[in-house]
């Protein structure tokens, strides 16, 4: 590689373009005062659950909005040993789970997997793996906007008074106006939840129906926003509330259908329209999930059609 | 038949070399090199040193050629690189009083010690094509006289001489923040807010000046003085305790002054606004210097009434890489976010149609 030739740029050298070598990157591509720096963090994230511990994010070679918070606390967190998994959207082949994975089969080696049980750590953003977690493993979400007060409040310096005032009564009016304009609570994921009775905080833009998961989850569940520089935590066993009123309980939603192809009735269904005819069917959003169940056996009303060959992940 | 998208590694793999081939679009057509663009496109690569916030000319013009001219892109490309450098020290405060002057001008004074230099600049240009330049064209040689190497005093040193201008105390180089190591947290004193406008988006820093100057705020700046040229950098190490230079960098400077009647306290004096960036990037440092003294309001007393003066917003929304990220997520997948919305959305109705069948049977 020749990029000058031998143009008179002043304070300009470009022998070192040819040096900086790919290979060259520290493993999890953070250096290691950083990861200790993202570390810190994490601890007291764990030591005081649910509060947001603000942290220097560093820019990620992948853009904001792509997970790079959670891209930092997998860099930190992860180990040689450990098995990394990768969901966007409850699957594994979304691009970017696929780009993120790939991201860290270079810059650290670890082995990776699809399958919820062998993982060690999981990155996810948009959902929580429909298998139950273990105390031996690490949820790390990807969290666009960490402030649940956001949208009731739009500036920093007034969300983290009333963090530490614990004055929360604005949360609830705002679900109270929901119930009194539609008749129940309008919020369908990113569901407020109060956690160890004390911290209001933001699960990420997971649906409600994954809130009930994060409840005395025997897993570390860790969430970094890279863009908004903030990481918070719900340690194993910890109380992990969705805010509501007693004559408006707290719902998860529910489909008239099951799994088209695993004919599961207990996980999060997407839709997916399948012709120009405006044809439906229902599968589970967690891919692992239903990869598992139909290799059991389980078969749902549509596994036996072949045009959703795609879908099952029969074609590449 | 229609499918979900299934993204594939293939696909992703595929996307990029698509990409590389637009990039180098026609092969009969000479590849550009780096340092032509070193050369030929140097306020380009100036914006992308700035708000890539790494002084390296040849590495921003690389992010140049790689993003296909998308500046932005670039940024991000120079600051996603700038994460891995280690960090060897902290450099002295730059002089630019020293500074070896290729343009300076000020707007306040008719003549200023030193003298006027125009210097390289679009300014005064009457903005016709020019079509000599589609044929290639070697440049008219210019006459200019060999600036002074003399310091040249900036001028607002020399109002400030007369008491006229407020006086900033500096504790020298003790104490400055740095948004790349610590979380921004407001309120934010004016060494963090410098350093954000100076990696600031230009587009973004510029209409919000230009909003201060329309009423949306209360500003009323005179361009004190602008100059751009080459300062030196040094730095002393702890294992020498001596000052070594480093090398010479080019920045833009502009320093932008506005009158304040005073308040019960104080007298009336002039304020000012501070712009500096990397290479020549003399619109971005004036629009810096009006944002910078409209974000002085909280200080100077003022109420907050206009977005220029209000720090959360503008600190908070003026990373280009930020705010590229954030927008441009939309196009990843959202699908579950979207069911739940579905859902609810479809019972809801189902609920409200339920309710007005019931009501008009009551009704008949």
């Amino acid at each position: 590689m020749n990029f000058i030739e031998g143009a008179p740029c002043r304070a300009a050298d470009a022998t070192h373009i040819q040096s900086t070598q790919e290979d060259e990157y520290n493993f999890g591509y953070l250096d290691e005062q950083t990861k200790r720096m993202i570390r810190r963090a994490i601890l007291k994230a764990i030591a005081i659950p649910g509060y947001q511990v603000p942290f220097a994010g560093r820019e990620m070679p992948m853009p904001y909005g792509w997970g790079t918070g959670g891209i930092q606390l997998s860099a930190s967190v992860l180990g040689s040993d450990d098995i990394f998994k990768v969901i966007d959207q409850g699957a594994d082949d979304t691009t970017n789970a696929v780009s993120i994975r790939k991201f860290f089969a270079r810059v650290t080696n670890v082995n990776t997997t699809e399958r919820t049980e062998e993982a060690s750590v999981i990155q996810t953003r948009h959902r929580i793996p429909e298998i139950p977690l273990s105390d031996d493993q690490i949820m790390i979400y990807q969290v666009p906007i960490p402030e649940p007060l956001r949208w009731v409040e739009a500036r920093e310096s007034e969300t983290r008074k009333m963090h530490a005032l614990e004055e929360y009564g604005v949360m609830h009016v705002q679900l109270y106006e929901d119930i009194a304009r539609h008749g129940r609570i309008a919020t369908n994921f990113m569901y407020p939840v109060k956690v160890n009775d004390r911290y209001i905080m933001s699960p990420s833009p997971i649906p409600k129906f994954d809130n009930p998961k994060l409840h005395m989850s025997p897993a570390l569940h860790i969430f970094g926003a890279g863009r908004e520089k903030r990481i918070y935590a719900v340690p194993p066993y910890t109380i992990v509330k969705s805010l509501d009123f007693e004559d408006h309980p707290f719902e998860v939603e529910s489909w008239d259908n099951c799994c088209g192809l695993c004919g599961a009735k207990d996980s999060y269904l997407d839709e997916v329209i399948l012709n120009n005819e405006g044809e439906r069917m229902f599968v589970c959003s967690d891919t692992d999930y239903c990869t598992h169940r139909r290799e059991q056996g389980h078969l749902g009303p549509m596994a036996a059609r072949e045009d959703i060959a795609e879908l099952k992940g029969e074609r590449a | 038949m229609y499918v979900a998208v299934k993204g594939g590694e293939k696909a992703i793999d595929n996307a990029h070399c698509l990409m590389a081939e637009e990039r180098r679009g026609d092969t009969n057509i000479p590849e550009m090199t780096v340092s032509q663009i070193l050369q030929q496109m140097r306020l380009a690569v100036d914006r992308v040193m700035s708000e890539g916030s790494l002084y390296d000319p040849a590495l921003a013009a690389l992010a140049i050629k790689q993003s296909r001219g998308d500046l932005v892109e670039a940024v991000f490309l120079l600051r996603a690189y700038r994460t891995t450098l280690p960090r060897f020290g902290i450099s002295n405060p730059i002089d630019t009083s020293a500074m070896h002057v290729r343009r300076r001008i000020s707007a306040t004074f008719k003549d200023i010690p030193g003298g006027q230099i125009l210097g390289p600049t679009f300014d005064y240009t009457h903005r016709l094509l020019d079509f000599t330049l589609a044929a290639e064209s070697e440049p008219r040689p210019v006459q200019t006289d060999i600036p002074d190497e003399a310091p040249m005093p900036r001028v607002m040193d020399i109002l400030s001489a007369e008491g006229l201008l407020e006086q900033k105390e500096t504790d020298g180089e003790a104490n400055v923040g740095d948004i790349t190591r610590d979380p921004v947290t407001f309120p934010a004193e004016r060494d963090i807010r410098l350093q954000n406008l100076a990696r600031g988006d230009e587009g973004f820093l510029l209409a919000l000046g230009y909003s201060s100057q329309r009423g949306f705020g209360d500003s009323h700046p005179f361009a004190g003085e602008i100059r751009m040229g080459d300062v030196a950098v040094s730095m002393t190490p702890e294992e020498l305790g001596f000052e070594i230079e480093i090398g010479d960098i080019t920045i833009s400077e502009c320093e932008m002054v506005t009158s304040f009647t005073g308040s019960k306290t104080e007298l009336p004096k002039f304020t000012r606004g501070y712009g500096l960036s990397f290479g020549y990037c003399e619109r971005k440092v004036m629009a810096m210097a009006l944002v910078d003294r409209s974000l002085q309001t909280r200080e100077l007393g003022g109420d907050i009434v206009a977005p220029s003066q209000d720090e959360e917003f503008v600190l908070s929304h003026s990373d280009n890489v930020e705010a590229q990220g954030f927008v441009q997520h939309l196009k990843l997948p959202h699908y579950v976010d979207f069911q739940a919305d579905l859902i609810m959305m479809r019972s809801m109705r189902e609920e409200i149609l339920k309710q007005t069948k019931a009501d008009k049977k009551e009704a008949a």
